[in-house]
């Protein structure tokens, strides 16, 4: 027999209470995996941020216009690279809960402003030939099993009518924080239509897209362009791409926060309930450890009893939840409204976070029980009557 | 016979609030090696607080205890819990076995802290179980024994280690007469015929009759009944 049998034994000395024990640990490391899941999906625009793009959009607010001729002017800032230019569509594809990005686009420049969307050569060409083209991401591709060559029809709400788009590519995300669920189409395509429908929108665009040839230069840039439109009926607001995509989130910034923090009061939770049962179990056991001292056992093999049937319990609990927590968020990626997260899978660091937080609840759960079995002194505690 | 447990002027206080209240008085007590001495007295006179300081689970107000040639009066925590490992066998009232092991491994447990093989180890436990009559209860878990078998075990946890001196604290006290006898009959005989140095305390004076010598304790003095 080795300790490690009776760490074993002791820990189902009660078995519903531990099952209760593991089951609540269980709860809380999928809670807290769902949670994290959540808050780095609504984080992964700005972690996919370039530290070399800019973005430029109307400096009242993110929804108003930008003239197309601020074009030419943007391009001339010295250290810009390549300029291109987006509108937010919107647009219906077959009923209002399949959402995913729509934008318009400078078919021309988005793809060497964003070389993380990777798009093979002959695609780009046809894409750049054919007026009604549009670019789909892999993942969006796949979901509605749309291929090159398949016509996707799109309800237009911001820009009202009937719109048709021949699929002529399929990019592919260079990093795993790349979005693939985006639909990008000719800029062209949807300002002709507003000549011809609504020539009071045309020439506009929604923000400008600036890759810059030195990151540190970034707040430089963004000066030097916002200073040419000062004073216009259209003044700019210049920032980094990352700034941008935290104040796009800003809103919604408390809830993501609170989601945030209650994941980790949830973690002070279970780590109460377990140091709760572990200190029941110590004090049940107090006649035990007394005995164990009596036969030579020392301070340390009753640390490393206690201390490893909580850790075992932690850890039973936490592996369970861990092994859970795969197939409940994939559970919660199929039930969400597509493309309300372009990426929504467990990252790796919330897979350390939750195994950091099963060892610390472990270690913590077992600090009193532990403290009390060492003080208690061996003639109390054969007397002790539990 | 060589002198093996030296008492010296010791004595014990325990302290309630701010109150001292002493146990044990300036007792001398010398026991030789293979004797059987039983120390009798009413309850509360310090007969369990003496053997506690002689197996050196607790530790006396003044006054020494050399065991073998040692005072472990003056050891520590850690290097006392190391010298009852290999130097003292421990029989309580309760029998204080662990619930979830079995015989095998309730006697199994202070070899744990030797270096001996498992191979050695199932030896040893197997004589040691043998010994107390429980070659065929190795896998029976405590709930399954009666209160004689559960202290034969304990019997058996005790002597497993081949220990200097067997201490054994009302080791009757919880069982019928026949079983008590059956447990006295045992102690009697791993004195006789394994030669142990063995203490017990009792307030049965039928229990005491066993022993070699008895020793009276009351009110913290020790005194010597008869051989």
């Amino acid at each position: 027999m080795k300790i490690i049998k009776l760490i074993f034994k002791n820990a189902f000395r009660h078995k519903l209470r531990t099952a209760l024990t593991i089951g609540g640990m269980a709860i809380v490391v999928i809670a807290f995996g769902l949670l994290r899941t959540v808050v780095t999906a609504w984080y992964v625009g700005v972690e996919g941020s370039a530290a070399d793009r800019l973005v430029t959009r109307h400096s009242v607010s993110f929804i108003l216009p930008l003239p197309y001729a601020y074009l030419d002017k943007v391009k001339q800032v010295p250290g810009v690279k390549h300029v291109s230019f987006f509108n937010w569509f919107g647009g219906i594809y077959i009923d209002k809960t399949q959402f995913f990005a729509r934008f318009a686009a400078d078919a021309n420049t988005v793809f060497d402003v964003y070389p993380e969307f990777v798009v093979n050569k002959k695609e780009l060409e046809d894409f750049r030939k054919e007026r009604n083209a549009c670019i789909l991401g892999r993942d969006i591709a796949k979901q509605y099993n749309l291929k090159i060559g398949d016509v996707m029809t799109l309800e237009g709400d911001i820009f009202p009518g009937r719109w048709d788009f021949v699929i002529r590519g399929i990019y592919q995300p260079k990093f795993k924080t790349t979005d693939a669920t985006a639909m990008i189409f000719q800029w062209e395509y949807l300002n002709e239509r507003m000549i011809e429908e609504s020539p009071e929108r045309a020439n506009e665009i929604g923000w400008f897209a600036i890759k810059i040839d030195n990151p540190n230069e970034a707040a430089a840039v963004s000066n030097k362009i916002d200073a040419l439109f000062k004073n216009s009926p259209a003044e700019t607001k210049t920032e980094t791409e990352r700034a941008f995509q935290q104040g796009f989130i800003a809103a919604s910034s408390a809830i993501i926060e609170g989601m945030n923090a209650i994941s980790f009061i949830i973690v002070g939770i279970i780590m109460l309930v377990l140091g709760n049962t572990m200190i029941m179990a110590a004090r049940e056991r107090t006649r035990e450890y007394a005995v164990l001292k009596t036969l030579g056992f020392s301070g340390g093999h009753l640390i490393g009893l206690i201390m490893g049937e909580s850790l075992f319990i932690s850890a039973l609990g936490g592996g369970v939840g861990l092994a859970l927590t795969f197939p409940i968020v994939a559970f919660f990626e199929s039930v969400l409204p597509k493309g309300w997260f372009p990426i929504f899978q467990v990252e790796p660091v919330t897979i350390i976070l939750a195994i950091s937080a099963v060892i610390i609840i472990g270690v913590a759960a077992a600090i009193f029980p532990v403290q009390r079995a060492l003080s208690t002194k061996i003639v109390n505690g054969l007397r002790f009557v539990g | 016979m060589s002198e093996i447990i030296q008492v010296k002027n010791l004595s014990k206080s325990y302290w309630r609030d701010s109150f001292e209240i002493p146990v044990l008085n300036n007792i001398n007590l010398t026991v030789n090696e293979g004797d059987f001495l039983a120390l009798m007295g009413p309850s509360g006179s310090g007969k369990t607080t003496l053997l506690n300081l002689i197996a050196g689970i607790d530790k006396p107000t003044n006054g020494d205890v050399v065991v073998n040639g040692t005072d472990i009066s003056k050891l520590s925590e850690s290097a006392l819990a190391k010298w009852r490992s290999s130097n003292v066998g421990f029989v309580f009232q309760f029998y204080n076995l662990i619930k979830v092991l079995t015989a095998y491994e309730n006697v199994e447990l202070p070899l744990l802290l030797t270096k001996l093989s498992k191979a050695e180890r199932k030896k040893h436990v197997e004589t040691a179980l043998s010994i107390v009559g429980l070659g065929d209860r190795m896998n029976h878990y405590p709930k399954q024994l009666s209160g004689g078998q559960e202290q034969r075990v304990a019997i058996a946890r005790a002597i497993v280690t081949d220990p200097l001196i067997l201490v054994a604290d009302e080791p009757t006290g919880d069982l019928d007469k026949n079983s008590a006898d059956e447990i006295l009959t045992l102690v009697e005989r791993l004195n006789k015929e394994f030669k142990k140095t063995i203490l017990i305390v009792t307030h049965d004076p039928h229990a005491a009759e066993r022993a070699h010598i008895k020793h009276h304790l009351d009110k913290g003095e020790l005194t010597l009944e008869q051989s």
